[in-house]
């Protein structure tokens, strides 16, 4: 939970976990698979909010902060060109230093 | 009971009858909101983006919160999710995709187009926009940068068209006119006259 309990700043580099919850059982994940492992830039922090993860479940959520991170489209797809770019929701706890 | 076998009808009758007797929400709760949901549109995005077009303290207000804008235009958002306004300029084009499902801004822009939620719709937006975007007959150019916005989280996000030539001295009601449902997700551009 590296992220989850510090405050990334803008501009920050961060990288997704390489993680894959859904192949140990039934889960509920707002990081898309398309972005696990990819590294990003922080562009802001959008709040601090319940963890869909636990709410899903009817758990108790610890609360997570949220950002805005920025990835180039050509660093997701081998047929990608040019330099778009693509921005995502992802919760704290998803993100490492990189 | 199989639950993917039983009519939806039942299964939603049966919800319904939980929620009011565990006290969650009342028939009549339900009712009122469903009652909001329908009358939402995206007139009501479009007078927002006719409104930033035309009074730049509007404009500000509703790029820092959408969701304040959006209330001082009378849209209930009490319990939704904070409202995100993405700004289109000359230099870059936002295009708005829920991969994981649905989420969509619905307390201003109504309920989401059939396409939106397709598997066709949420993977080509992100692996292939800019061909998307031609299929939507939008043409960006090669040098303007394109960001795909994928909503994931607790936010929703509109996008706020650039205002398009011609249309100096246009009244906010004429230009609500010309903003269409897939100008405020960045599927298409408002035309000018």
């Amino acid at each position: 939970m590296q992220g989850a309990s510090m405050k990334l700043k803008p501009g920050t580099t961060v990288q997704v976990k390489l993680d894959w919850p859904e192949t140990r059982g039934p889960c509920h994940i707002r990081t898309p698979h398309y972005l696990r492992g990819h590294t990003g830039v922080v562009v802001r922090h959008l709040g601090d909010y319940p963890n869909p993860e636990d709410l899903a479940f009817d758990r108790p959520a610890p609360v997570l902060p949220l950002y805005h991170v920025r990835f180039p489209l050509a660093g997701l797809w081998p047929d990608a060109k040019g330099d778009d770019t693509i921005l995502v929701e992802l919760y704290g706890s998803w993100l490492e230093a990189a | 009971m199989n639950i993917l076998e039983t009519p939806s009808d039942k299964l939603l009758a049966g919800i319904r009858t939980l929620l009011a007797v565990k006290g969650i929400a009342t028939a009549d709760e339900v009712a009122e909101r469903i009652r909001i949901t329908d009358s939402a549109s995206p007139a009501r995005g479009a007078a927002m983006v006719a409104r930033a077009w035309t009074e730049p303290a509007f404009r500000e207000l509703m790029l820092r919160d959408g969701t304040a804008a959006a209330e001082s235009m009378g849209v209930p958002m009490r319990g939704l999710p904070p409202l995100g306004v993405l700004e289109n300029t000359d230099e870059t084009h936002h295009l708005v995709v829920c991969t994981l499902c649905s989420c969509y801004p619905r307390a201003v822009l109504g309920y989401p187009p059939f396409w939106f939620k397709s598997a066709a719709y949420r993977a080509r937006a992100v692996r292939d926009p800019r061909g998307l975007l031609v299929d939507f007959g939008t043409s960006i150019p090669a040098e303007m940068k394109l960001e795909v916005v994928d909503s994931t989280a607790d936010y929703r996000w509109m996008v706020l068209p650039v205002r398009p030539a011609g249309t100096e001295g246009w009244s906010a009601e004429q230009l609500a006119g010309l903003v269409r449902e897939g100008d405020m997700i960045g599927v298409t551009i408002p035309k000018g006259p």
